[in-house]
């Protein structure tokens, strides 16, 4: 992550495609799968060489070319054969031998410009692939990233990737060179001896047979060790995460014996497919060697009824053999086709993943805002089918107001955060900004002025100051500090041999969990939003570093329209409104005083929290303590 | 043999530190099947000897041939001979077949089985091994060990040692044929033959650099990815997307220049063998045209020649691509050997008592402890948990409270002290079954992947299903668990993420209640459940836990008040201790913090 490098104006990066080439991307809000377009995946994959033409059309040259000069030699040899050594003629054999190796040298240099320029083609094509799929996954909605999974996505952008681009640079050139090659070769076999062509014609079906025959075996049984593999993968990846929760119940023994059942079952599938490589691959080998049998034993026949020359019967041979090695690269290709073909729909299956959160055609800048946050009868599900998550919720904010969310774990307290900069599109209802729904705005223009922290807090690889000015790469040198200051972050910085140039992440210092928030409440302090969204950010840290961090937190709030997750009454009680969920649903509002008053739950809350403190302050809660005393214990 | 162009360099090369022992270890996986191995090598050279007589044979059928056109012969001694010569190759080419795949169907069986029987022991290993050990390795160096390590290593040895064989034996094979049929013709067609190997070698030696910096250069691709897609959601908060796609860009495109760089080298290499290659064929032609004119070859020779020339270069580029295999196979058994041969920090007393069912007296009797040594973790920590008792543990974060009930199940050792359960020090009894009869809920929730069911179940593997609901209830997790669709049935996917990390608490608070545990350790336990859940949670727990005696870390207060101990840790030793009462009254460290937490609370309580 190179935090420091501000963003460079999209043409002047060099990259030549940015979308799929072929797409139509005006359509991209629309629903539905018209808007990806046509061809199965690998088609849409090799359409990507369109940003390569030079590159493409010189490696098809280099691979004519360098095919037409390994054809000449088999015929230079048999020119040399029967008009040389017959005929006892040096200057033939001398003149022949030149030319082999000048046809020779010709064809591997056309070879080395194929696999140079094939290269440059591929990885262009992989260097886009990598780049489109990059760009949208980081477009895709909270909805989405809810569900997919980290690894899932970074495989796709590399392995994915990498088989499509081994099948472009290899796979794709071999299938031409080997169809090339298999035609030039087919028509020099005919026109040396059609009668022996004919003799032989039927060793070359029953190559191309056996291969069909044992791709078509063979691809079930590579599916079931792929499946046996990730089973172990997942036996293993869940006992190293996993090991303390292995060890603390004392499951060691069932661990072995379910790894010790998978590792079985993996190493008879991956015997099944090896034993059927061991007969397949020397059987192919051999019916190659009986194709050149045949040429010696059909010609030698052809050639005692003076049908045939020996320079013709050597070139026949090589020929043939020209003939059946691409039938056998064929049959590799084939295999790669498919894995690259699988590799491509994985890689489209995100591609073509509907940005569900996405600016609407037209939508304007939110102008600079007050920052009055209402939700009108708002429904929220995550999914159609499922039931609402948000049910009718209608609440305001007014401009410097704090609104605190409170409710039990799963009453809808993070979504309704997650509405406000629209993360997620509501289901029904509507959200507003200073009264523009927050779908007429454009995303950037939104966000922009909405601070958030998050309850996980992540930081990215690169400096301190670089992530505390994540939000705005361009703050200065003061406004970096000030907010840090603001965040009670400013001291605990200093104190690091390299203030705020000191790597975080992984090869960088290692921050504990309340050094973490603080960072990211002056990263969100730096943007001076008008929304500050705040969800319970202190759960994870000790009793002195949450005080510390609420008074930072305090500071952050004034003036701007804050919305508050938290679990603490403490913090509750300051806000300006308290919003009571249960079950998607508001079932109470109003200040601290008035929930006190009227909410049932509320109250139950309350007392539950004070208490902790009976003892403490027994002759402040003496009445309260007293019911809740007969209620919890 | 068939391979695409350049295969053999694409392998990046790894040295390995004691190449020799090493691999005479490795071979020692062999040793249970040197029957099959001897089998299988014989079967090697055969089908060397029969693949190297087929061009032999072709070149006497090319012979007679010759001598019938120059009028030496006659037609039907001709092609009696010929027949003869061609039931001879048919006889070579399906004795090769046979013997070929005898060998490699052997070979197969025991490269699986050291396969499977090396991915046991790591697995085993990993199991055996103290939790120290995963504080200094990271899981993902530790599953490539067991999965690319180990597949690095069958390749080479059944599939690459085989061929190294064959392929060394087709060489020599080749060379001797030669030889036999015309030594002047072998003699100078041999001198393409160093010029292979130097160009191979210097190949080598540039793709593999080339190849390094391209592996670099994807690792820094990866990076990038993965700490994205990870933080995708504070990008997206922060508009970042567009700078993000940006830096993506750079270096993404780095590593393509990387990658056309090692390829360009690499297609270079292939050509330069079929040049070589051809140029041997020319001299074949060439030099052994004027042999034949001078009558000392036969045309038969030189078709024998022309074949032979052509094979050399596979066997050539078989052994450079093993070797450079072999190499990295050796550096990946060296990194499998060094796990293999880590010796458990912790093991099991010879004499371990296996413990009667625990009254839960559990001591620490100045206790010391270091994750490294020179740095304590621990000093001098002395406690005594009543059986039935609470004790709660308090403190800033990173002082050694975690460390404290890691100890008691033994999942380190201490360096000084010992800690006792029921007056037995925990090294001397049997840790499975000590840790049988203890309930722990970790800080980091895990879940494995599967069902709810199951992940509770893991508690008490053959608790009835009602049981494992009766557990869920008492943790609260049953309310949620029974509002998704699936309900126990739900499955989760990786490490639980699709459950909040309160509800993820819950199942594994289940998953202790489960287990029936006489000793309960809850670390953080509920830290992400809201105070609602949590104080229900913890009148269960309180209700399950009569009699029983329980750790809690905790930084509510709620929880710490009921305890008959709170034990307050700074830097690693025990600051204060006493019930919450005595501890306020103290007015020291405790106080301190209790104040500073509650200061609004008081005065908000005030103002009203």
């Amino acid at each position: 992550m190179h935090l420091s490098d501000s963003a460079i104006a999209e043409e002047e990066t060099g990259a030549r495609i940015l979308r799929e080439p072929g797409s139509d991307r005006q359509s991209e809000g629309r629903q539905g799968p018209a808007a990806s377009p046509r061809g199965t995946p690998l088609v849409r994959a090799l359409r990507f060489l369109s940003g390569y033409k030079w590159e493409t059309i010189g490696a098809f040259i280099g691979l004519v070319l360098s095919t037409a000069g390994t054809l000449v030699v088999p015929r230079l040899t048999q020119i040399v054969i029967d008009q040389g050594i017959t005929l006892g003629a040096m200057r033939v054999i001398v003149w022949g031998a030149v030319g082999i190796v000048i046809a020779a040298v010709l064809a591997a240099a056309f070879t080395y410009l194929r696999g140079y320029l094939a290269a440059r083609a591929s990885q262009g094509v992989a260097y886009d692939l990598r780049n489109v799929l990059y760009a949208h996954i980081q477009t895709l909605s909270f909805g989405y990233h809810d569900r997919a999974q980290t690894g899932q996505l970074l495989t796709r952008a590399t392995s994915d990737v990498e088989l499509v681009r081994t099948f472009i640079s290899t796979g794709l050139v071999q299938l031409f060179s080997a169809l090339l090659m298999m035609l030039g070769s087919l028509v020099l076999l005919l026109s040396t001896n059609w009668q022996l062509t004919l003799l032989t014609l039927p060793v070359i079906l029953l190559v191309l047979g056996v291969f069909g025959f044992f791709a078509g075996k063979g691809r079930p049984l590579f599916t079931i060790v792929q499946q046996k593999l990730g089973r172990l993968n997942t036996i293993l990846q869940e006992n190293l995460a996993g090991i303390r929760v292995v060890k603390a119940f004392a499951r060691e023994p069932w661990e072995r014996e379910r790894f010790g059942e998978s590792n079985l079952e993996l190493r008879d599938a991956n015997l099944r497919v090896m034993r059927m490589f061991a007969v397949v691959m020397p059987l192919i080998f051999t019916l190659a060697n009986l194709g050149t049998l045949t040429v010696v034993w059909g010609g030698g026949y052809q050639f005692i009824a003076g049908h045939l020359t020996i320079g013709e019967l050597v070139a026949f041979q090589s020929y043939l053999m020209m003939t059946m090695f691409p039938i056998i690269m064929l049959g590799m290709i084939i295999m790669a086709v498919a894995q690259a073909g699988a590799g491509a729909q994985r890689i489209f299956e995100i591609l073509d993943t509907q940005i569900e959160v996405t600016d609407r055609p037209g939508a304007g800048d939110l102008p600079a805002i007050e920052g009055r946050v209402e939700f009108e009868e708002v429904t929220f599900r995550y999914f159609k089918e499922h039931d609402p998550v948000l049910n009718g919720v209608s609440l305001v904010a007014e401009p410097g107001e704090t609104v605190a969310l409170f409710g039990a774990t799963g009453s809808g307290k993070s979504t309704i955060i997650n509405l406000i900069p629209r993360f997620y599109d509501v289901s029904e209802g509507r959200v507003t900004v200073d009264g523009h729904d927050v779908r007429d705005v454009t995303l950037h223009s939104l966000r922009r002025q909405i601070g958030i922290v998050l309850q996980e807090t992540t930081l990215f690889g690169g400096t301190i100051r670089e992530n505390i000015a994540y939000g705005r790469p361009d703050a200065s040198e003061e406004e970096t500090v000030a907010a840090a200051k603001a965040a009670e972050a400013h001291d605990f910085i200093l104190g690091f041999p390299e203030g705020y140039d000191t790597s975080v992440g992984e090869r960088g210092v290692t921050l504990s969990g309340g050094q973490k928030q603080r960072i990211a409440i002056a990263r969100a302090l730096l943007i001076d939003p008008r929304i500050l969204i705040l969800d319970d950010s202190t759960s994870s840290v000790d009793i002195e570093t949450e005080l510390r961090m609420r008074q930072a937190l305090e500071r952050l709030r004034r003036g701007r329209t804050s919305f508050i997750i938290a679990q603490r009454i403490s913090t509750v009680q300051h806000a300006d409104k308290v919003v009571v969920l249960e079950g998607g649903r508001v079932v109470a509002q109003g200040t601290h005083d008035e929930l006190i008053r009227d909410s049932a739950i509320y109250t139950e809350i309350y007392r539950s929290q004070l208490q902790d403190d009976r003892e403490l302050l027994p002759e402040v809660v003496a009445v309260a303590g007293a019911e809740a005393g007969e209620e919890v214990s | 043999m068939f391979h695409g162009p350049g295969r053999g360099l694409s392998r990046e090369v790894e040295k390995a530190s004691d190449f020799r022992s090493t691999l005479r270890r490795l071979l020692g996986y062999l040793r249970p099947y040197a029957g099959q191995i001897s089998i299988a090598a014989v079967l090697v050279l055969i089908n060397t000897t029969l693949t190297v007589a087929a061009p032999g044979l072709i070149g006497r059928a090319v012979d007679l041939l010759w001598q019938f056109f120059n009028g030496e012969m006659e037609s039907a001694v001709a092609i009696s001979g010929l027949n003869r010569t061609m039931l001879l190759l048919l006889g070579a080419y399906a004795g090769g077949w046979v013997a070929l795949m005898g060998s490699m169907w052997v070979m197969v069986k025991v490269g699986q089985n050291v396969l499977y029987q090396l991915r046991g022991q790591i697995f085993a290993k990993i199991q055996e091994l103290s939790l120290g050990f995963f504080d200094q390795h990271e899981a993902g160096d530790l599953m490539s060990r067991l999965t690319n390590d180990t597949d690095v290593i069958n390749q080479v040895l059944t599939m690459g040692l085989t061929r190294m064989f064959s392929s060394a034996m087709t060489l020599v094979g080749i060379l001797l044929a030669m030889l036999v049929l015309n030594w002047r013709l072998a003699l100078v067609s041999f001198s393409v033959l160093p010029i292979m190997v130097l160009s191979t070698v210097f190949f080598s030696g540039r793709a593999r650099r080339a190849f390094r910096v391209t592996r670099k250069t994807i690792g820094g691709v990866s990076a990038e990815l993965e700490e994205n897609i990870a933080g995708v959601k504070v990008a997206q908060a922060f508009s970042r997307e567009q700078a993000n796609v940006e830096a993506f860009r750079e270096v993404s495109a780095a590593n393509r220049d990387a990658n056309v760089t090692a390829e360009s080298i690499t297609a270079a290499f292939a050509p330069t063998l079929d040049v070589l290659a051809t140029v041997g064929v020319a001299i074949v032609v060439g030099y052994g045209g004027y042999l034949v004119l001078n009558g000392q070859a036969t045309v038969g020779v030189i078709v024998a020649f022309v074949q032979y020339v052509r094979r050399f270069f596979e066997p050539v580029r078989a052994i450079s691509m093993i070797w450079a295999g072999l190499q990295s196979a050796i550096a990946g058994a060296e990194r499998i050997f060094e796990l293999l041969d880590t010796p458990p920090s912790i093991v099991d007393a010879p004499d371990a008592l296996g413990l009667p069912a625990i009254e839960g007296r559990i001591t620490f009797e100045e206790v010391c402890f270091e994750y490294k040594p020179g740095e304590p973790v621990l000093e001098d920590v002395n406690l005594v948990a009543e059986p039935g008792q609470t004790v709660a543990l308090v403190g800033p974060t990173g002082t050694g409270k975690t460390t404290m009930v890691n100890l008691i199940g033994r999942f380190y050792d201490v360096c000084g002290g010992r800690v006792t359960v029921d007056g037995h020090d925990v090294r001397q009894v049997s840790r499975a079954n000590l840790r049988a009869q203890m309930g722990i809920v970790l800080q980091d929730t895990f879940l494995f992947a599967g069902t709810v069911m199951e992940n509770i179940r893991y508690g008490r593997l053959d608790a009835s299903d009602e049981e494992v609901m009766e557990a869920a209830k008492l943790a609260n997790a049953h309310d949620f668990i029974m509002r998704m669709p699936e309900g126990y049935e739900a499955e989760l996917t990786e490490q639980g993420s699709n459950l909040s990390q309160g509800q993820r608490q819950l199942v594994s608070i289940a998953r202790a209640v489960l287990a029936r545990p006489r000793i309960l350790i809850l670390d953080e336990a509920t830290s992400s459940v809201d105070t609602r859940t949590e104080l229900l949670i913890q009148s269960a727990l309180r209700e399950l836990l009569h009699g029983r005696t329980s750790f809690v870390i905790a930084h509510r207060l709620s929880t710490i008040r009921d305890a008959d101990q709170v034990i307050f840790i700074e830097n690693g030793r025990i600051a204060e201790r006493g019930t919450h009462e005595e501890l306020l009254a103290m007015q020291g460290l405790y106080h301190d913090l209790y104040m500073s937490q509650f200061e609004s609370e008081v005065e908000a309580e005030q103002v009203e």
